[in-house]
């Protein structure tokens, strides 16, 4: 165990990003916290979490995949794609580092995604304990340990000091190279580590419970006549799988104009009416199904694929930002009453 | 309130009035109150909620709601009966299916101000007639109401339901408002302060489309960026600077139809002050054609959809000062 005071964060700051470039959460103009590319003068915020999620920088929203340049009967293909150079992003919440593994699971299984796996390579995670969870969090449901974080590096803050524990062998080299960091127990960290424990036994959806969701019952869920009323009023936008760390559904376009093809790759959402539109159209025509297919994706495809890990880490970001408060803690729960 | 608003749906159901009520749902905390149909008294009795946090405006729902068969209520907010006239005068709303209860208002409040103020963790609220006694999982604190209302309140231009079938409380009066002030600093930046303002709010923009979605305005079954054959899907934006234009561009075509109710910026989630946007069309309107409030009554006609000689001419801009 490491630790640095509070009052030398700039250097820190300063002596990775001295290496590599550095990320950290910290307040927009309009006061929400994001992960901002640092540089002498940014701070870090003092926000629980970032409105947008640590996703962004290995999924970005938007990324050119290739070029193509026509010229007669011949066909060039131009590699512009973003090279993506080694970077650390520093305080990373328990629930946004879980949603890593989630995204692992679609992105580096065969066929590899290069431009994810990359990104993955270059990136070294360092994650900072809660403190001051919020009635949105139910990380707990997950099984993640607000109190713990995984991470190359893991950090807690007190009043007055960061502390630093190195979990991997990237963390470790990291780690080596800051003479700043000097060498501490860890008492004040397992102190930090109860309060938050008590704190985060009292959050309103720390029961919530998810046992009932069960692959078996897949048609079920499916069927369930809840789907209508929980739907009814959603806006079709896309928030909350744009803010959502798991979400990891993407389009393909292509701009055209006449000379060459710029080929990109977007966030979609499934919440939008042209989302996997095919020739034929689309298999779910109104805003229930396509609400249905984000939840059921969550809650039991997902699972059902991959040994009962549920597509959600209990960030609350959907909580928060979802326009009409709808929502999978709600829909969870009425689910479970409605398949017994 | 809460209480006389609960009992009018219960009454209009019980009294076959009305077959379903529009209204907002209980949430799984004080604030995260959904609209919702209800059809039946016990779904009402159970989970209809009336507070500070319904400030969802229900308006554009009866879109659907109004050609779903029978007859629906819907309570409306002073500046949600404004969108509403604004879609029944746009052939929108089948008036004939809707019974409309006005209500009045106080304003509303931003949950987001609350957590602002220093509320993380809000687990309960007690509204009162100035002050909020906000509960959080850490401490307790008593906020000024008028801090946490939406910004749209605290700029409310009407307190008068302009459509309705009945009212709760006392009808009020459009008021003077200093709605403007904010467009008036913006129109008095350099050109260039003014491109980095709004550079620097739009660039947060996800495109996550919320507030086109919950825009009364924007009411086109299938609007020309969700149409892959129109050239113009935009998912993946060319540069950073079409992002910001799809805003540009969504408030000319809601200009003259816009009746700031404010919900756009409502529903930002990266708090873009879109309504600047809308306000700034307004003011504009205002001035070169002659005041004019959308959705304020079913007869004047829109200044853009209409011409008199009195129109300024295109010469107006160079006048203005611009190029």
């Amino acid at each position: 165990m490491k630790k640095i005071a509070r009052s030398e964060l700039n250097a820190l700051f300063a002596a990775i990003s001295a290496q590599k470039q550095l990320y950290i959460p910290a307040d927009t103009k309009a006061g929400q916290a994001q992960f901002t590319l640092w540089q002498d003068g940014i701070v870090l915020t003092d926000k629980l979490n970032t409105v947008r999620s640590a996703k962004d920088l290995f999924f970005p929203q938007v990324e050119q995949i290739v070029n193509f340049k026509v010229t007669g009967k011949t066909m060039e293909i131009i590699e512009n794609r973003d090279v993506s150079e080694p970077f650390v992003v520093f305080g990373v919440r328990a629930c946004d580092c879980r949603s890593f593994d989630i995204l692992d699971t679609v992105f580096l299984a065969d066929p590899v995604d290069t431009f994810y796996q990359t990104r993955r390579e270059n990136g070294l995670v360092i994650t900072m304990a809660c403190s001051r969870p919020e009635e949105t969090c139910f990380c707990g449901a997950f099984g993640i340990d607000a109190a713990n974080p995984a991470g190359d590096i893991t950090c807690w803050m007190d009043e007055n000091a960061l502390y630093w524990r190195a979990n991997t062998q990237k963390g470790e080299e990291l780690t080596a190279t800051l003479s700043i960091l000097v060498d501490c127990d860890n008492t004040a960290v397992a102190s930090m580590q109860e309060k938050t424990r008590e704190i985060l036994k009292k959050l309103p959806l720390n029961d919530l419970d998810l046992s009932n969701f069960d692959s078996k019952k897949l048609l079920e869920y499916f069927n369930a006549d809840v789907w209508t009323e929980l739907s009814e009023s959603c806006l079709g936008c896309g928030t909350c799988t744009f803010v959502c760390p798991t979400c990891q559904c993407y389009d393909v376009q292509d701009f055209d104009n006449g000379r060459e093809v710029r080929r990109f790759r977007c966030w979609d959402s499934c919440m939008y009416s042209d989302f996997t539109m095919m020739a034929h159209g689309t298999n779910r025509p109104t805003q229930k199904e396509r609400f249905r297919q984000r939840f059921m994706h969550k809650l039991v495809y997902y699972p059902s694929n991959n040994g009962g890990v549920f597509g959600c880490v209990g960030c609350g970001r959907c909580l928060q930002k979802c326009p009409i408060h709808m929502n999978i803690v709600k829909v969870a729960k009425k689910l479970k009453e409605a398949v017994k | 309130m809460q209480k006389r608003i609960k009992e009018k749906a219960l009454e209009l159901l019980n009294t076959g009035v009305v077959d379903r009520v529009l209204g907002w749902k209980i949430g799984e905390f004080f604030y995260d109150l959904t609209p919702a149909v209800f059809e039946t008294a016990e779904e009402v009795e159970e989970n209809f909620v009336y507070s500070g946090f319904s400030g969802a405006n229900l308006s554009k729902y009866l879109i659907a709601q109004s050609r779903a068969g029978g007859k629906v209520a819907v309570f409306l907010k002073p500046c949600d009966s404004y969108s509403f006239q604004q879609l029944l005068k746009e052939h929108r709303i089948l008036r004939e299916n809707v019974y409309v209860v006005g209500i009045s208002c106080d304003g509303m409040l931003d949950i987001e101000k609350i957590r602002a103020a220093g509320c993380d963790g809000v687990i309960a609220v007690k509204e009162n007639v100035d002050s909020l006694e906000v509960e959080t999982l850490y401490d307790k604190k008593t906020l000024n109401r008028n801090d946490c209302l939406l910004e749209r309140c605290l700029v409310c231009k009407s307190k008068k339901v302009v459509v309705f079938d009945e009212m709760i409380g006392e009808n009020g009066e459009e008021q003077e408002t200093a709605r403007f002030e904010m467009v008036a600093k913006l129109e008095a930046m350099s050109p260039e302060d003014r491109f980095e303002f709004w550079r620097g709010e739009l660039s947060r923009c996800i495109r996550c489309n919320a507030c086109r979605n919950v825009c009364p305005a924007c009411s086109c079954e299938k609007c020309v960026f969700d149409n892959d054959k129109s050239g113009l899907r935009n998912k993946a934006a060319a540069d950073d600077f079409e992002e910001n234009l799809f805003h540009l561009i969504r408030a000319f075509h809601v200009a003259g139809r816009c009746t700031d109710c404010g919900e756009c910026s409502r529903v930002c989630p990266q708090n873009i002050p879109l309504h600047l946007l809308n306000r700034k069309y307004i003011k504009d309107i205002n001035e070169l054609y002659g005041e004019y409030q959308a959705g304020a009554d079913m007869e004047t006609k829109s200044p853009l959809t209409n011409f008199t000689f009195e129109d300024c001419e295109p010469s107006i801009i160079h006048e203005r000062g611009g190029v």
